[in-house]
Protein backbone atom coordinates (compact mmCIF):
# COMPACT_ATOMS: atom_id res chain seq x y z
CA UNK A 1 0.00 0.00 0.00
CA UNK A 2 1.67 3.57 -1.22
CA UNK A 3 2.34 5.86 1.66
CA UNK A 4 3.70 8.79 -0.50
CA UNK A 5 4.27 9.15 -3.84
CA UNK A 6 6.22 11.54 -6.09
CA UNK A 7 5.86 11.51 -9.97
CA UNK A 8 7.57 13.97 -12.05
CA UNK A 9 8.27 16.37 -8.87
CA UNK A 10 9.79 19.74 -10.45
CA UNK A 11 10.62 22.19 -7.47
CA UNK A 12 12.68 25.38 -6.53
CA UNK A 13 12.98 28.23 -6.19
CA UNK A 14 13.54 29.94 -9.82
CA UNK A 15 10.63 28.27 -12.04
CA UNK A 16 13.42 28.88 -15.05
CA UNK A 17 15.65 27.23 -12.58
CA UNK A 18 14.39 24.20 -10.77
CA UNK A 19 16.78 22.02 -8.23
CA UNK A 20 14.71 19.15 -8.08
CA UNK A 21 13.79 18.37 -12.06
CA UNK A 22 11.31 15.41 -12.72
CA UNK A 23 11.80 13.18 -9.71
CA UNK A 24 9.69 10.28 -8.98
CA UNK A 25 9.49 7.10 -6.59
CA UNK A 26 6.62 5.38 -4.72
CA UNK A 27 7.11 4.62 -0.60
CA UNK A 28 5.21 2.01 1.04
CA UNK A 29 3.38 2.14 4.16
CA UNK A 30 5.40 1.03 7.01
CA UNK A 31 8.84 1.66 4.75
CA UNK A 32 11.86 3.19 6.04
CA UNK A 33 13.56 5.03 2.93
CA UNK A 34 16.85 6.83 3.26
CA UNK A 35 17.67 9.80 0.23
CA UNK A 36 20.98 10.42 -0.32
CA UNK A 37 23.47 12.17 -2.62
CA UNK A 38 26.44 14.97 -2.87
CA UNK A 39 25.77 18.38 -1.67
CA UNK A 40 23.91 20.51 -3.47
CA UNK A 41 22.34 17.89 -5.25
CA UNK A 42 18.44 18.83 -4.11
CA UNK A 43 18.02 16.25 -1.16
CA UNK A 44 16.71 18.87 1.10
CA UNK A 45 15.67 20.93 -1.60
CA UNK A 46 13.18 17.92 -2.53
CA UNK A 47 11.93 16.93 0.52
CA UNK A 48 10.76 20.51 1.57
CA UNK A 49 8.53 20.88 -1.46
CA UNK A 50 7.21 17.35 -0.53
CA UNK A 51 6.65 19.57 2.96
CA UNK A 52 5.27 22.55 1.59
CA UNK A 53 8.21 24.53 2.52
CA UNK A 54 9.80 25.20 -1.22
CA UNK A 55 7.20 25.95 -3.91
CA UNK A 56 6.77 23.22 -6.55
CA UNK A 57 6.81 23.96 -9.93
CA UNK A 58 5.11 20.66 -11.76
CA UNK A 59 4.51 16.97 -11.40
CA UNK A 60 2.21 15.53 -8.39
CA UNK A 61 2.66 14.58 -4.63
CA UNK A 62 0.51 12.28 -3.46
CA UNK A 63 0.05 11.36 0.31
CA UNK A 64 -1.57 7.83 0.21
CA UNK A 65 -4.39 8.23 -2.09
CA UNK A 66 -4.60 12.15 -1.74
CA UNK A 67 -2.86 14.40 -3.95
CA UNK A 68 -1.22 17.10 -2.04
CA UNK A 69 0.72 18.82 -4.58
CA UNK A 70 1.52 22.34 -3.23
CA UNK A 71 -0.36 22.64 0.19
CA UNK A 72 0.59 24.72 2.52
CA UNK A 73 3.11 23.00 5.41
CA UNK A 74 -0.23 23.44 8.37
CA UNK A 75 -2.33 21.71 5.73
CA UNK A 76 0.24 18.95 5.10
CA UNK A 77 0.28 18.12 8.79
CA UNK A 78 -3.16 18.09 9.18
CA UNK A 79 -3.51 15.11 6.61
CA UNK A 80 -0.69 13.26 8.34
CA UNK A 81 2.48 14.77 7.10
CA UNK A 82 5.03 14.77 9.84
CA UNK A 83 8.29 17.03 9.09
CA UNK A 84 11.43 17.82 11.16
CA UNK A 85 13.60 20.60 9.43
CA UNK A 86 17.28 19.93 9.55
CA UNK A 87 17.57 23.48 12.43
CA UNK A 88 15.98 25.79 13.43
CA UNK A 89 13.13 22.98 13.96
CA UNK A 90 11.81 23.48 17.49
CA UNK A 91 10.51 26.96 19.00
CA UNK A 92 13.57 28.11 21.02
CA UNK A 93 12.01 30.46 23.27
CA UNK A 94 9.34 28.21 24.23
CA UNK A 95 9.27 25.37 27.14
CA UNK A 96 9.82 21.73 26.12
CA UNK A 97 5.79 21.37 26.84
CA UNK A 98 4.63 24.24 25.20
CA UNK A 99 6.74 23.11 22.06
CA UNK A 100 4.35 20.05 22.36
CA UNK A 101 1.65 21.53 23.37
CA UNK A 102 1.11 23.73 20.06
CA UNK A 103 1.39 20.37 18.26
CA UNK A 104 -1.23 19.00 20.04
CA UNK A 105 -3.22 21.51 19.18
CA UNK A 106 -3.99 19.22 16.34
CA UNK A 107 -5.75 16.96 18.23
CA UNK A 108 -9.26 17.03 19.97
CA UNK A 109 -8.87 18.43 23.15
CA UNK A 110 -9.39 15.49 25.37
CA UNK A 111 -6.67 13.48 23.54
CA UNK A 112 -3.77 15.80 24.00
CA UNK A 113 -2.63 15.30 27.39
CA UNK A 114 -2.28 11.83 27.04
CA UNK A 115 -0.45 12.15 23.80
CA UNK A 116 1.90 14.76 25.39
CA UNK A 117 2.44 11.99 28.55
CA UNK A 118 3.05 9.19 25.76
CA UNK A 119 5.99 11.54 24.35
CA UNK A 120 7.56 12.32 27.81
CA UNK A 121 7.67 8.43 27.98
CA UNK A 122 9.24 8.10 24.95
CA UNK A 123 11.62 10.82 25.56
CA UNK A 124 12.50 11.03 29.35
CA UNK A 125 14.92 13.32 28.85
CA UNK A 126 12.38 15.84 27.76
CA UNK A 127 9.55 14.57 30.69
CA UNK A 128 12.07 15.17 33.32
CA UNK A 129 12.19 19.11 32.88
CA UNK A 130 9.08 19.98 30.64
CA UNK A 131 8.87 23.75 32.12
CA UNK A 132 12.19 24.17 30.65
CA UNK A 133 12.91 26.83 27.86
CA UNK A 134 13.78 24.21 25.01
CA UNK A 135 16.97 26.89 23.44
CA UNK A 136 18.27 25.10 26.84
CA UNK A 137 18.53 22.11 25.56
CA UNK A 138 21.23 20.13 23.97
CA UNK A 139 21.79 19.41 19.84
CA UNK A 140 20.93 15.74 21.06
CA UNK A 141 17.59 16.57 22.82
CA UNK A 142 16.59 19.22 20.34
CA UNK A 143 16.32 16.34 17.81
CA UNK A 144 14.29 14.39 20.56
CA UNK A 145 12.02 17.25 20.79
CA UNK A 146 11.78 17.69 17.31
CA UNK A 147 10.67 14.16 16.49
CA UNK A 148 8.23 14.15 19.64
CA UNK A 149 6.69 17.20 18.27
CA UNK A 150 6.59 15.59 14.67
CA UNK A 151 5.31 12.20 16.16
CA UNK A 152 2.60 13.04 18.74
CA UNK A 153 0.33 13.79 16.14
CA UNK A 154 0.70 10.03 15.30
CA UNK A 155 1.26 11.12 11.31
CA UNK A 156 1.41 8.21 8.99
CA UNK A 157 4.36 9.38 7.21
CA UNK A 158 7.60 10.81 9.19
CA UNK A 159 10.10 12.90 6.93
CA UNK A 160 13.49 14.34 8.28
CA UNK A 161 15.80 16.83 6.72
CA UNK A 162 19.58 15.13 8.07
CA UNK A 163 18.60 14.28 11.79
CA UNK A 164 22.75 13.94 12.36
CA UNK A 165 23.37 17.82 11.48
CA UNK A 166 25.55 19.12 13.97
CA UNK A 167 25.67 16.24 16.52
CA UNK A 168 28.49 13.96 18.08
CA UNK A 169 28.89 10.73 16.96
CA UNK A 170 27.37 9.42 20.35
CA UNK A 171 24.42 11.73 19.77
CA UNK A 172 23.92 10.76 16.43
CA UNK A 173 23.33 6.79 18.15
CA UNK A 174 20.79 8.48 20.58
CA UNK A 175 19.14 9.35 17.47
CA UNK A 176 18.85 7.08 15.46
CA UNK A 177 18.45 4.25 17.89
CA UNK A 178 15.18 6.58 18.58
CA UNK A 179 14.36 6.52 14.39
CA UNK A 180 14.39 2.79 14.97
CA UNK A 181 12.15 2.62 17.34
CA UNK A 182 9.76 4.60 15.49
CA UNK A 183 10.14 3.14 12.15
CA UNK A 184 9.55 -0.23 14.02
CA UNK A 185 6.49 1.35 15.52
CA UNK A 186 5.03 1.11 12.00
CA UNK A 187 5.46 4.44 10.81
CA UNK A 188 6.66 5.27 7.50
CA UNK A 189 10.42 6.93 7.65
CA UNK A 190 11.72 9.25 4.72
CA UNK A 191 15.01 10.22 5.76
CA UNK A 192 17.29 12.55 4.03
CA UNK A 193 20.90 12.30 5.16
CA UNK A 194 24.45 13.22 4.76
CA UNK A 195 25.59 10.34 7.45
CA UNK A 196 25.55 7.70 4.89
CA UNK A 197 27.11 4.76 6.97
CA UNK A 198 24.32 5.50 10.00
CA UNK A 199 21.21 6.04 7.38
CA UNK A 200 22.00 2.66 5.61
CA UNK A 201 22.04 0.86 8.77
CA UNK A 202 18.66 2.11 9.78
CA UNK A 203 16.56 1.80 6.52
CA UNK A 204 16.02 -1.07 3.68
CA UNK A 205 15.92 1.21 0.85
CA UNK A 206 17.58 4.11 -0.42
CA UNK A 207 17.49 6.60 -3.17
CA UNK A 208 20.28 8.78 -5.23
CA UNK A 209 19.85 12.46 -5.67
CA UNK A 210 22.22 13.72 -8.18
CA UNK A 211 22.07 16.84 -9.61
CA UNK A 212 17.93 17.05 -8.55
CA UNK A 213 17.98 13.60 -10.36
CA UNK A 214 16.80 10.12 -9.09
CA UNK A 215 20.07 8.29 -9.92
CA UNK A 216 19.21 5.52 -7.83
CA UNK A 217 16.77 3.49 -6.37
CA UNK A 218 17.02 0.07 -4.95
CA UNK A 219 17.65 -2.05 -1.71
CA UNK A 220 20.64 -0.51 1.04
CA UNK A 221 22.08 -3.42 0.93
CA UNK A 222 23.60 -2.78 -2.61
CA UNK A 223 25.20 0.30 -1.62
CA UNK A 224 26.97 -1.35 1.55
CA UNK A 225 30.16 -1.87 0.03
CA UNK A 226 30.79 1.53 -1.11
CA UNK A 227 31.94 1.49 -4.56
CA UNK A 228 27.97 2.45 -6.03
CA UNK A 229 27.88 4.87 -4.30
CA UNK A 230 30.92 6.45 -4.68
CA UNK A 231 30.38 6.05 -8.54
CA UNK A 232 26.54 7.75 -8.39
CA UNK A 233 27.82 11.02 -6.26
CA UNK A 234 30.85 11.18 -8.47
CA UNK A 235 28.23 10.98 -11.65
CA UNK A 236 30.39 8.33 -13.00
CA UNK A 237 26.58 5.87 -13.05
CA UNK A 238 23.02 6.89 -14.50
CA UNK A 239 19.72 5.94 -13.82
CA UNK A 240 19.81 2.56 -16.28
CA UNK A 241 22.76 1.33 -15.43
CA UNK A 242 22.23 1.16 -11.77
CA UNK A 243 18.53 -0.17 -12.63
CA UNK B 1 8.47 68.21 43.47
CA UNK B 2 4.96 67.97 42.75
CA UNK B 3 3.77 64.48 43.19
CA UNK B 4 0.76 64.82 40.84
CA UNK B 5 3.41 64.42 37.99
CA UNK B 6 3.10 60.82 39.16
CA UNK B 7 -0.72 60.54 38.52
CA UNK B 8 -0.42 62.55 35.33
CA UNK B 9 2.69 59.96 33.86
CA UNK B 10 0.52 56.88 35.05
CA UNK B 11 -2.55 58.47 33.05
CA UNK B 12 -0.73 59.07 29.83
CA UNK B 13 1.05 56.16 30.05
CA UNK B 14 -1.56 53.68 30.18
CA UNK B 15 -2.43 55.36 26.88
CA UNK B 16 0.82 54.83 25.84
CA UNK B 17 0.92 51.14 26.77
CA UNK B 18 -2.06 49.90 25.20
CA UNK B 19 -1.29 51.51 22.11
CA UNK B 20 2.16 50.35 22.09
CA UNK B 21 0.99 46.72 22.86
CA UNK B 22 -0.67 46.77 19.73
CA UNK B 23 2.43 47.99 18.24
CA UNK B 24 4.46 45.42 19.62
CA UNK B 25 2.82 42.22 18.51
CA UNK B 26 2.35 43.38 14.70
CA UNK B 27 6.13 44.03 15.31
CA UNK B 28 7.15 40.79 16.56
CA UNK B 29 4.83 38.87 14.53
CA UNK B 30 4.34 40.55 10.92
CA UNK B 31 8.11 41.82 11.38
CA UNK B 32 7.66 45.30 10.54
CA UNK B 33 7.34 48.84 12.22
CA UNK B 34 3.77 49.58 11.36
CA UNK B 35 3.28 53.53 10.92
CA UNK B 36 -0.19 53.09 10.43
CA UNK B 37 -0.55 52.02 14.18
CA UNK B 38 -1.23 55.30 15.74
CA UNK B 39 -3.91 56.22 12.90
CA UNK B 40 -5.66 53.44 13.72
CA UNK B 41 -5.48 54.89 17.35
CA UNK B 42 -7.24 58.29 15.49
CA UNK B 43 -9.53 56.16 13.64
CA UNK B 44 -10.86 54.60 16.60
CA UNK B 45 -11.74 57.22 18.11
CA UNK B 46 -13.11 58.73 15.42
CA UNK B 47 -15.12 56.08 14.24
CA UNK B 48 -16.45 55.65 17.92
CA UNK B 49 -17.02 59.33 18.40
CA UNK B 50 -19.15 58.33 14.96
CA UNK B 51 -21.16 55.36 16.42
CA UNK B 52 -21.90 57.56 19.33
CA UNK B 53 -23.10 60.21 17.64
CA UNK B 54 -25.44 57.99 15.71
CA UNK B 55 -26.31 55.66 19.00
CA UNK B 56 -27.23 59.25 20.47
CA UNK B 57 -29.51 60.03 17.80
CA UNK B 58 -31.31 56.94 17.98
CA UNK B 59 -31.70 57.11 22.09
CA UNK B 60 -31.33 60.56 23.79
CA UNK B 61 -31.35 58.70 27.18
CA UNK B 62 -27.67 57.06 26.66
CA UNK B 63 -25.73 60.73 26.64
CA UNK B 64 -26.62 61.22 30.42
CA UNK B 65 -24.08 60.83 32.27
CA UNK B 66 -23.23 57.72 34.67
CA UNK B 67 -22.09 58.97 37.85
CA UNK B 68 -19.65 59.47 39.02
CA UNK B 69 -18.13 59.41 34.79
CA UNK B 70 -18.32 62.42 32.27
CA UNK B 71 -19.97 59.93 29.73
CA UNK B 72 -23.25 57.99 29.77
CA UNK B 73 -23.89 54.60 27.88
CA UNK B 74 -23.35 55.88 24.72
CA UNK B 75 -19.57 55.59 25.02
CA UNK B 76 -19.28 52.10 26.09
CA UNK B 77 -21.51 51.00 23.25
CA UNK B 78 -19.77 52.88 21.11
CA UNK B 79 -16.70 51.59 22.34
CA UNK B 80 -17.72 48.53 20.80
CA UNK B 81 -18.78 49.33 17.30
CA UNK B 82 -15.52 51.51 17.50
CA UNK B 83 -13.53 48.26 17.98
CA UNK B 84 -15.28 46.45 14.74
CA UNK B 85 -14.74 49.25 13.03
CA UNK B 86 -11.04 49.75 13.73
CA UNK B 87 -10.57 46.03 12.93
CA UNK B 88 -11.84 45.85 10.16
CA UNK B 89 -9.65 48.89 8.78
CA UNK B 90 -7.06 47.19 9.62
CA UNK B 91 -7.89 43.73 8.53
CA UNK B 92 -9.20 46.02 5.40
CA UNK B 93 -5.74 47.32 4.47
CA UNK B 94 -3.47 44.16 5.58
CA UNK B 95 -5.55 42.89 2.58
CA UNK B 96 -5.25 45.52 -0.30
CA UNK B 97 -1.54 46.35 0.68
CA UNK B 98 0.64 44.56 3.42
CA UNK B 99 -0.72 40.75 2.28
CA UNK B 100 -0.18 41.90 -1.36
CA UNK B 101 3.59 42.77 -0.11
CA UNK B 102 3.95 39.78 2.13
CA UNK B 103 2.97 37.12 -0.73
CA UNK B 104 5.38 38.84 -3.15
CA UNK B 105 8.40 38.69 -0.57
CA UNK B 106 9.09 41.97 -0.48
CA UNK B 107 11.17 43.06 1.66
CA UNK B 108 10.71 44.96 5.61
CA UNK B 109 11.81 48.05 4.53
CA UNK B 110 9.37 48.12 1.41
CA UNK B 111 6.50 46.92 3.89
CA UNK B 112 7.78 49.84 6.19
CA UNK B 113 7.62 52.63 3.65
CA UNK B 114 4.39 51.12 2.58
CA UNK B 115 2.95 51.88 6.51
CA UNK B 116 4.65 55.29 5.99
CA UNK B 117 2.39 56.13 3.14
CA UNK B 118 -0.47 54.81 4.35
CA UNK B 119 -0.52 56.59 7.42
CA UNK B 120 -0.14 59.72 5.70
CA UNK B 121 -3.20 58.78 3.15
CA UNK B 122 -4.83 57.20 6.41
CA UNK B 123 -4.30 60.93 8.29
CA UNK B 124 -5.48 63.05 5.51
CA UNK B 125 -8.66 61.23 4.81
CA UNK B 126 -9.73 61.44 8.96
CA UNK B 127 -8.63 65.69 8.30
CA UNK B 128 -11.06 65.34 5.23
CA UNK B 129 -13.84 63.78 6.48
CA UNK B 130 -13.86 65.52 10.27
CA UNK B 131 -11.67 68.64 9.47
CA UNK B 132 -8.72 69.09 11.78
CA UNK B 133 -11.34 70.90 14.61
CA UNK B 134 -10.73 69.03 18.27
CA UNK B 135 -13.71 66.98 18.69
CA UNK B 136 -14.95 65.65 22.29
CA UNK B 137 -16.43 62.20 23.76
CA UNK B 138 -18.06 64.57 26.37
CA UNK B 139 -17.94 68.36 27.50
CA UNK B 140 -18.68 67.84 31.05
CA UNK B 141 -16.31 69.05 33.33
CA UNK B 142 -15.58 66.94 36.40
CA UNK B 143 -13.43 68.16 39.41
CA UNK B 144 -10.65 65.86 40.20
CA UNK B 145 -10.69 64.16 43.56
CA UNK B 146 -7.96 64.16 46.11
CA UNK B 147 -6.56 60.64 46.32
CA UNK B 148 -4.14 61.52 49.33
CA UNK B 149 -0.25 62.65 49.44
CA UNK B 150 -1.10 65.79 47.04
CA UNK B 151 -2.13 63.59 44.46
CA UNK B 152 -5.30 64.33 42.26
CA UNK B 153 -7.67 62.47 39.57
CA UNK B 154 -11.21 62.59 37.79
CA UNK B 155 -12.94 59.17 37.78
CA UNK B 156 -12.49 59.34 34.17
CA UNK B 157 -8.74 58.85 34.33
CA UNK B 158 -9.17 56.30 37.13
CA UNK B 159 -11.64 54.20 35.47
CA UNK B 160 -8.71 54.43 31.89
CA UNK B 161 -5.93 53.01 34.67
CA UNK B 162 -7.78 50.63 36.27
CA UNK B 163 -9.58 49.45 32.44
CA UNK B 164 -6.26 49.38 31.29
CA UNK B 165 -4.46 47.02 33.89
CA UNK B 166 -7.54 44.73 33.56
CA UNK B 167 -6.74 44.67 29.74
CA UNK B 168 -3.09 44.38 29.87
CA UNK B 169 -3.71 41.03 32.28
CA UNK B 170 -6.37 39.36 30.30
CA UNK B 171 -3.97 39.92 27.52
CA UNK B 172 -1.20 38.20 29.22
CA UNK B 173 -3.27 35.65 29.95
CA UNK B 174 -4.47 34.84 26.47
CA UNK B 175 -1.03 35.03 25.07
CA UNK B 176 0.75 32.65 27.56
CA UNK B 177 -1.94 30.25 28.74
CA UNK B 178 -4.65 29.93 24.80
CA UNK B 179 -3.78 27.55 22.20
CA UNK B 180 -3.53 30.81 19.66
CA UNK B 181 -1.68 32.74 22.03
CA UNK B 182 0.78 30.24 22.15
CA UNK B 183 0.74 29.86 18.30
CA UNK B 184 0.97 33.79 18.28
CA UNK B 185 4.49 33.44 20.31
CA UNK B 186 5.46 30.52 17.96
CA UNK B 187 4.75 32.61 14.54
CA UNK B 188 6.33 35.46 16.23
CA UNK B 189 9.87 33.17 17.08
CA UNK B 190 9.74 31.34 13.20
CA UNK B 191 6.70 31.49 11.05
CA UNK B 192 7.88 28.68 8.74
CA UNK B 193 8.78 26.44 11.60
CA UNK B 194 5.39 27.28 13.44
CA UNK B 195 3.57 25.93 9.82
CA UNK B 196 5.32 23.09 10.19
CA UNK B 197 3.90 22.82 13.52
CA UNK B 198 0.34 22.97 12.12
CA UNK B 199 -0.08 26.60 12.66
CA UNK B 200 -1.89 28.48 10.02
CA UNK B 201 -0.23 31.16 9.97
CA UNK B 202 -2.17 33.33 8.23
CA UNK B 203 -4.83 32.85 10.96
CA UNK B 204 -2.40 34.37 13.10
CA UNK B 205 -1.88 37.42 11.50
CA UNK B 206 -5.22 38.21 11.33
CA UNK B 207 -5.85 37.73 15.15
CA UNK B 208 -2.59 39.70 15.33
CA UNK B 209 -4.63 42.37 13.62
CA UNK B 210 -7.72 42.48 15.67
CA UNK B 211 -5.80 42.40 18.52
CA UNK B 212 -3.59 45.09 17.64
CA UNK B 213 -6.45 47.14 16.22
CA UNK B 214 -8.40 46.82 18.94
CA UNK B 215 -5.82 47.72 21.59
CA UNK B 216 -5.17 50.63 19.72
CA UNK B 217 -8.89 51.74 19.09
CA UNK B 218 -9.53 51.72 22.73
CA UNK B 219 -6.11 53.66 23.40
CA UNK B 220 -7.73 56.19 21.11
CA UNK B 221 -10.85 56.65 22.72
CA UNK B 222 -8.67 56.90 26.33
CA UNK B 223 -6.85 59.49 24.72
CA UNK B 224 -10.19 61.01 23.30
CA UNK B 225 -11.99 60.88 26.78
CA UNK B 226 -9.61 62.44 28.73
CA UNK B 227 -7.62 65.16 26.46
CA UNK B 228 -9.39 65.37 23.21
CA UNK B 229 -9.77 64.13 19.88
CA UNK B 230 -7.60 65.64 16.53
CA UNK B 231 -6.99 63.67 13.45
CA UNK B 232 -3.03 64.04 14.30
CA UNK B 233 -3.53 62.51 17.72
CA UNK B 234 -1.92 59.31 16.77
CA UNK B 235 0.76 60.63 14.80
CA UNK B 236 1.91 62.85 17.66
CA UNK B 237 1.90 59.55 19.84
CA UNK B 238 4.34 57.15 17.10
CA UNK B 239 7.18 57.87 18.80
CA UNK B 240 6.13 57.46 22.76
CA UNK B 241 4.70 54.20 21.44
CA UNK B 242 7.57 53.06 19.37
CA UNK B 243 10.00 53.89 22.64
CA UNK B 244 7.42 52.66 24.75
CA UNK B 245 7.35 48.69 22.55
CA UNK B 246 10.81 48.92 22.18
CA UNK B 247 12.19 49.45 26.14
CA UNK B 248 9.57 46.55 26.99
CA UNK B 249 11.34 44.51 24.33
CA UNK B 250 9.66 43.73 21.56
CA UNK B 251 6.62 41.01 21.16
CA UNK B 252 6.26 41.38 25.28
CA UNK B 253 2.87 42.66 26.30
CA UNK B 254 4.07 42.96 29.98
CA UNK B 255 7.08 45.23 28.35
CA UNK B 256 5.01 46.87 26.32
CA UNK B 257 2.35 48.26 29.26
CA UNK B 258 5.57 48.74 31.29
CA UNK B 259 7.13 50.76 28.90
CA UNK B 260 4.08 52.47 28.10
CA UNK B 261 3.98 54.00 32.07
CA UNK B 262 7.53 54.53 32.25
CA UNK B 263 7.51 56.44 29.05
CA UNK B 264 4.21 58.51 30.36
CA UNK B 265 5.96 58.74 34.08
CA UNK B 266 8.96 60.28 32.31
CA UNK B 267 6.97 62.73 30.11
CA UNK B 268 5.29 64.04 33.45
CA UNK B 269 8.50 64.61 35.27
CA UNK B 270 10.21 66.06 32.39
CA UNK B 271 7.68 68.58 31.90
CA UNK B 272 7.29 69.72 35.64
CA UNK B 273 11.02 69.48 36.31
CA UNK B 274 12.79 70.63 33.00
CA UNK B 275 9.50 72.31 30.92
CA UNK B 276 6.21 71.32 28.63
CA UNK B 277 8.76 71.57 25.27
CA UNK B 278 11.17 68.60 26.59
CA UNK B 279 8.04 66.18 27.11
CA UNK B 280 8.41 65.16 22.93
CA UNK B 281 11.94 64.39 23.50
CA UNK B 282 12.13 62.27 26.49
CA UNK B 283 10.74 59.50 24.20
CA UNK B 284 13.43 59.91 22.13
CA UNK B 285 16.10 60.36 24.41
CA UNK B 286 14.86 57.07 25.81
CA UNK B 287 14.49 55.26 22.58
CA UNK B 288 18.50 55.88 21.67
CA UNK B 289 19.46 55.04 25.48
CA UNK B 290 17.51 51.70 25.08
CA UNK B 291 18.83 50.62 21.64
CA UNK B 292 22.16 51.57 22.56
CA UNK B 293 22.90 50.04 25.97
CA UNK B 294 20.18 47.21 26.28
CA UNK B 295 18.05 46.72 22.68
CA UNK B 296 16.54 43.35 23.19
CA UNK B 297 14.33 45.88 25.98
CA UNK B 298 13.79 44.84 29.64
CA UNK B 299 11.60 41.37 29.03
CA UNK B 300 12.72 40.90 25.13
CA UNK B 301 15.01 38.14 24.15
CA UNK B 302 18.48 38.73 22.31
CA UNK B 303 18.05 38.07 18.42
CA UNK B 304 13.72 38.44 18.62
Amino acid sequence: MTALSLTNLRAGYDRDLPIVKGVSFTVNKGEAVCILGPNGAGKSSMIKAVAGQVPCFGGQVRLGEADVTGLSSHELVRKGMGFVPQTENIFTRLTILENLQIAAQLLPRPDRAARIAAMFDMFPDLGARPRELAGALSGGQRQMLAAARALLTEPPVLMLDEPSAGLSPKLVGQVFDTLRRISEAGVTLVLVEQNVRAALALTSRALVLVDGQLAHDGPTSALHDGNLLGELFLGHRSVEASA
Amino acid sequence: MNPQAFIDGLISGSTIGLGAIGLTLTYSILRFANFTHGDFLAWGAYLTLTVAGVLGGLAAGLGAPLYPFSFGWGLPLAVMGGVILTVALALGLDRILFGRLRARGADAIIIVMASFGASMALRSLLEFIFTAKPAYFTKALQIAKPLGLGMRATPDQLLVIGLTGALVLALHLFVTRSDTGRAMRAVSENPNLASVFGVDVDKIVRVTWIIGAGMACLAGVMAGLLVQIRPYMGFDLLLPLFAAAILGGIGSIPGAMLGGLIIGLAEAFTVQIIGAEWRAAISFIILVLVLMLRPQGLFGQRGA
